[in-house]
């Protein structure tokens, strides 16, 4: 972070180190969580060869790809303390209108597929976003009313009826299956949307504006933020990118009945949380979210291909939820400490 | 920061006036105490049951009372301590995977030939364990509930589902498997309705009336106050996350009777038809304010609803929407005033420069 | 650098109004800055000073008045106008984003971009470097703002400032949270600022400072102008007279007391990092005051007596029982009542009713067979309504519908509601109108009259030189000073609390 200007730095050296190290910490969430999926991959490969074959590793990348794509717009929303537990109603009803357009109408290009799914996962996060933002109601709530609503919608939809492999066309149902270079077609365009994500977060104005809102309301609000605007924008992306996951599980399951989707939301909050994000807004980063859902399909097929037991699954991931929310707190607490002593080291001088 | 008497002039300072106006007596404009929530949701109620009443021809009989009470017995169980935990400001997105945990605890034991009584205090300890763990990482560690929550939701189903891969086949002892799918004998109350209504009661009198709960609200609307008013903030928000663990695992145990058997799958995503009827009930997601009155209509309405619509053939489907829209009006309607006044001063005031 | 009175003002706010409800807070808000001065707005709290600067903000809107910026009649509907017009306000508790780094905190929203509207984090860090260079200061733009110290902050909102070329500065109360080096520091960026050319306005209760780094100062007194006057013009006792409106001592009604027996024995407490080596008593009949410059550990010392706060060394007795550390309820036994310092985080509930804020700390008291009853609050409420003359309208309000003053008596009924054998009270009259002020001092004198123990908190120098029997002076977590009535004067008492034993004073 150092650059040519000459400013006067001589005082400013004792504290360079010290936030070199948080900035190493902060980073280093990331860094852990990728080491840990490292760890338990050769843990896994060790016990059980065949998890490092070509073919495991796909189903690990694909596995963990639609939550790791909800976890993008999750983290935007929750950045700005917020939440949207609507995604997997969301992804459920986007999922069976993209199949059922597909049954309807055989001969629809693909990329129409995409965009019914984004529009109509827009549409939602749209309302959501209005109620919140017009109405100052919690998110919480809203989005909880908004799982209901939506998850009935979609059971008067289906109405019973399932769509089937058969109603999916070839090429749709392509890019649940094909790979490039070995590395599933898929998992590319969640890795796209992933690396855009991070990018527009770091880069652009209106995305730290997300930050500064959820970091201090009160201050956003006297800087100037447009609020409003910024959380409505953060309920479309989220919402969009819900519709989007909705269609690639159709590409992916080719299968869609009523219960797509179902559930999803904690898996989200759980990989957003575990990447770091802080749950009341101000901190953390799109590639920590998306690292944390890849971590926690790790596990879980590490944990079937040792055949300890798929069923440890769910209380490890989470015991490491709350192992990550208690690290993180008792992280913050030393750095708070350090920073205090420092200051007071500072104003001893 | 509003001051009822204005001093027009700085002389008066110098001789105050008398100016004790401690004449209580104005009092609340009628129509001001007739649109708090609980009088809306008597009114849904009534409508309730009327729309309840014009589907089926046997809707107002015993029969209805009962299945509606069977059904709606272990949620509104939960809903109890939830209500007073959304009371602190806080959340407990675990209580159907603790209801899951401890029904899976007695199934394993009482599957494996340890006696039932035995099985279910083993249950209700289960409870205790979860409901401490959750209170100790919120209350002594700090941690937000709504992601401790969601972790030890995952974590405690999760461990239902080591303990008891499959559901339990073996009946439980035949003079307790009636109590989860009979009334009370002469009744047609459902024992899980009687333990509600017994809870409700008791939760009614803690929080309205003992001094413990009026500091409930103290602490759901500002923490640091109810600390130097000697409060014990830290052991309440514990307290209550060990008391939720428990009477979920009580409500874990009642729906094991119910269905004759223990699932580690059991009342898969309960959690938030919980959290649904509690803020329903009118209390506020940010502490401080609700009522058990707001919560017990609540449970009624929604029991009624989903017998209505039950007995009219109306997919689950419907009851999702209504449960989603009720809880969006419960949210909406508060605050529809404010947001009209500021949508009107909006449009009243230009953003002009002179 | 005297006050180029030729040179026209960069603002001016003239017979600026505003009500809220039937409150009248600013009546007639005036004042006149002109370029390269350092002017500083006095008054009571509750003159209006807040309400003023928040007109200037863009906050709130003045129902009527004139405000003009560089000549030109402006109306600000909102903080971005002030801003743009170049007027920047530093709150006193500084408004930064803790997750963002001091750059982005200073930059938001303006941050420098290149080529496709992307930031250019590097000249985003360089000019925030120049422009710490420019005040003079030193300061990582890099590193996040959570855990910069409340002065560090301000420095940071100043940059913000400097960033936007703001010509004009309205600082609230900058000081009142700084040590003494970090005064200076601030005072000379102010002068940097000054000598730019921009007119920096600053609120401050400490008259020294005034007289330290302004050149006027203008007056205000129930929420109207009173006059603007240049510093060397002006003594402290005209200030002083013109911002009360009356003689001091009305202000502090004293009756002698003889101390009696000691209620209160703190012996060689201390916390790391917070206070050390604290040892003192309160007898009967006495107000004892703790004084000292904010972040002396004044408040530290006070909460860990009454068990708020944790303190890992010494022993508290109050009444000959010893008291465990950590445990209010303890010590609310024991017969303590502690009045916080802010009272409307820590001393109320504000949207909890009157009468339920008045009982709540004697819950277990009112409670019969283990129920409360709503009758028993109301009646507790209304005895100490009636006896404190609470002004309100119903019981049943909310505790924020009251006035600061009223505030305060419901704090003060809620504790003295349980007979304490000690009061401590932080800040007794912090944010209340000057008649209400007088009300609360004769509260306390009243109170020590009839044998109760005092221990008092206070920033405002004229009210413990007032109300107490003796002063305690601490400075930076330590007793630097034991002062009688008689041996206690703001000199004294400000060189103590400056970690001055001897020698020149502060």
């Amino acid at each position: 972070m150092t650059t040519s200007t000459s400013a006067p730095r001589s005082a400013a050296s004792s504290r360079t180190p010290l936030k070199q190290r948080v900035g190493g910490v902060l980073r280093a969430r990331e860094t852990g969580i990728a080491v840990l999926i490292v760890v338990v991959f050769v843990a896994a490969t060790a016990k059980n060869e065949a998890f490092a074959s070509a073919n495991s590793v796909q189903q690990l990348l694909l596995g963990a790809s639609l939550i790791a794509l909800l976890a993008v717009g999750q983290t935007m929303v929750i950045v700005t303390r917020n939440v949207d537990l609507s995604v997997g109603s969301v992804v459920g009803i986007t999922a069976y209108v993209v199949g059922m357009s597909f049954r309807d109408n055989p001969d629809m290009p693909v990329f129409l597929g995409f965009l019914i799914g984004i529009g109509l996962g827009a549409v939602f996060g749209a309302i959501t976003g209005m109620v919140v933002t017009v109405f100052r109601v919690p998110s919480l709530v809203v989005t909880l009313a908004g799982l209901y609503l939506i998850r009935g919608l979609d059971g008067l939809l289906v109405d019973g009826v399932i769509i089937n492999p058969q109603s999916i066309p070839r090429e749709f149902q392509r890019i649940g299956y094909e790979t490039v270079l070995g590395i599933p077609v898929l998992f590319l365009l969640v890795l796209a949307v992933v690396v855009i994500a991070a990018y527009v977060m770091r880069s652009f104005r209106s995305a730290r504006d997300l930050y500064a809102i959820g970091s201090n309301p009160a201050a956003a609000e006297l800087a100037g933020i447009p609020s409003e605007k910024r959380v409505f924008t953060a309920f479309l992306v989220s919402g969009a990118l819900a519709g989007l996951t909705g269609a690639l599980f159709v590409a992916l399951y080719a299968q869609v009945d009523v219960t797509a989707g179902r559930g999803y939301e904690f898996l989200v909050v759980a990989a957003v949380v575990v990447g770091g994000v802080a749950i009341f807004g101000g901190s953390g980063t799109v590639v920590g979210a998306a690292l944390a859902a890849l971590l926690l399909n790790t596990i879980d097929q590490a944990l079937v291909a040792s055949r300890v037991s798929g069923f440890w699954t769910d209380a490890i991931a989470g015991a490491l939820l709350l192992g990550a929310i208690a690290f993180d707190r008792s992280l913050s607490l030393r750095i708070a400490r350090r920073l205090r002593s420092q200051e007071g080291a500072h104003r001893d001088v | 920061m509003s001051e009822t008497v204005v001093r027009p002039e700085p002389a008066r300072a110098q001789e105050p006036t008398p100016s004790y106006t401690g004449v209580d007596t104005t009092s609340k404009a009628w129509w001001k105490a007739g649109i708090r929530w609980e009088s809306a949701l008597v009114v849904l109620l009534l409508l309730t049951l009327v729309v309840g009443s014009t589907g089926s021809e046997n809707f107002f009989t015993g029969t209805t009372f009962f299945f509606a009470g069977l059904n709606i017995g272990e949620i509104a169980i939960m809903a109890l301590p939830l209500l007073m935990i959304v009371l602190i400001g806080e959340i407990d997105l675990s209580v159907a995977a603790m209801l899951a945990l401890s029904g899976a605890v007695m199934g394993v034991l009482w599957q494996a030939g340890t006696p039932f009584g035995v099985a279910v205090a083993a249950a209700l300890l289960t409870g205790l364990v979860g409901g401490a763990l959750n209170g100790y990482l919120v209350a002594y560690l700090g941690l937000p509930s709504i992601a401790v929550t969601i972790g030890s939701l995952t974590l405690f189903r999760g461990i239902a589902q080591i303990i008891l891969p499959n559901p339990t086949t073996t009946p439980f002892p035949s003079e307790v498997a009636t109590l989860g799918v009979l009334p009370i004998p002469g009744t047609q109350v459902p024992y899980s309705l009687a333990v509600f209504t017994v809870l409700a009661v008791a939760t009614a009198a803690f929080v309205h009336a003992t001094p413990s709960g009026r500091s409930l609200y103290a602490i759901g609307l500002q923490p640091e106050a109810a600390e130097f008013a000697g409060i014990r903030v830290t052991r309440v928000r514990f307290g209550l996350f060990v008391l939720s663990g428990l009477l979920c695992s009580l409500a874990g145990v009642l729906f094991a009777l119910k269905n004759s058997s223990a699932s580690y799958s059991a009342g898969f995503g309960l959690e938030l038809t919980v959290v649904a009827v509690v803020l329903f009930g009118g209390v506020s997601i940010f502490g401080g304010r609700g009522t058990v009155l707001g919560v017990v209509l609540s449970v009624a309405i929604v029991a009624v609803l989903q017998q209505a619509l039950t007995q009219q053939q109306v997919q689950a489907e419907v009851q999702n929407i209504v449960t989603g829209f009720l809880l969006l009006i419960s949210v909406l309607v508060p605050n529809t005033p404010a947001v009209w006044r500021r949508l009107r001063d909006r449009v009243r005031t230009p953003p002009t420069r002179t | 650098m005297e006050p180029r009175a030729t040179a026209d003002p960069l603002l001016v706010l003239e017979r600026a109004e505003k009500s809220f409800g039937p409150v009248r807070a600013l009546v007639d808000g005036s004042i006149e800055l002109f370029p390269g001065e350092a002017h500083a707005l006095l008054g009571e709290n509750g003159a209006g000073k807040s309400t003023l600067v928040k007109i200037l903000a863009g906050v709130h809107r003045a129902d009527a008045g004139e405000l003009r910026v560089g000549g030109v009649p402006l109306v600000f509907n909102g903080a971005s106008d002030a801003r743009d017009a170049g007027v920047s306000i530093i709150y006193q508790e500084p408004t930064l984003f803790p997750d963002l780094t001091v750059a982005e905190n200073i930059y938001m929203g303006r941050q420098p971009t290149v080529a496709g509207r992307r930031i250019d984090r590097r000249a985003m860090n360089a000019a925030a470097r120049e422009v710490f260079a420019r005040l003079g200061v030193v300061l990582d733009p890099a590193r996040p703002a959570r855990g910069l110290s409340v002065a560090d902050q301000q420095i940071v909102e100043i940059a913000k400032a400097l960033s936007l070329n703001a010509r004009v500065l309205v600082m609230d109360e900058p000081t009142a949270a700084l040590t003494g080096v970090e005064v200076q520091r601030l005072f000379s960026v102010m002068e940097t600022l000054r000598a730019d050319g921009a007119a920096v306005m600053f609120i401050s209760h400490r008259l020294e400072e005034v007289y330290a780094s302004c050149q006027r100062v203008t007056i205000m007194r129930d929420g109207r102008f009173v006059r603007t006057a240049p510093i060397e013009e002006v003594s402290v006792d005209e200030i002083i007279r013109s911002m009360v409106g009356r003689d001091l001592d009305a202000l502090f009604p004293k009756s002698e007391t003889a101390p009696g027996e000691v209620v209160l024995d703190v012996d060689g407490i201390g916390e790391d990092g917070v206070f050390s080596d604290i040892s003192f008593q309160v007898r009967r009949g006495e107000i004892v005051a703790l004084a000292g410059l904010v972040g002396a550990g004044r408040s530290e010392v006070a909460r860990a007596v009454f068990g708020i706060d944790p303190r890992s060394r010494g022993r508290v007795t109050v009444l000959g029982r010893e008291l465990p550390g950590h445990r209010p309820r303890a010590a609310m036994a024991a017969g303590v009542a502690l009045v916080p310092e802010d009272r409307r985080q820590q001393g109320l509930v504000m949207d909890m009713p009157i009468d339920q804020n008045m009982a709540l700390a004697s819950l277990d008291r009112l409670a019969t067979g283990g129920l409360l009853r709503r009758s028993s609050e109301r009646s507790l409420a209304v005895e100490w309504a009636r006896r404190l003359q609470l002004k309100f309208g119903r019981l049943g309000n909310a505790a924020s519908t009251l006035s600061g003053g009223n505030q305060q008596k419901v704090v003060l009924g809620k504790w003295l509601s349980r007979d304490p054998q000690l009061l401590i009270i932080d800040e007794p009259t912090r944010g209340i109108d000057v008649g209400t002020k007088a009300e609360v001092h004769r509260i306390i004198d009243s109170l020590v009259a009839d044998g109760m123990a005092v221990l008092m908190i206070s920033s405002e120098l004229p009210e413990v030189l007032g109300m107490a029997d003796r002063v305690l002076v601490l400075h930076e977590g330590r007793i630097t000073a034991e002062l009688s009535r008689a041996e206690a004067t703001e000199d004294s008492i400000m060189r103590a609390a400056s970690g001055l034993t001897s020698g020149a004073a502060a």
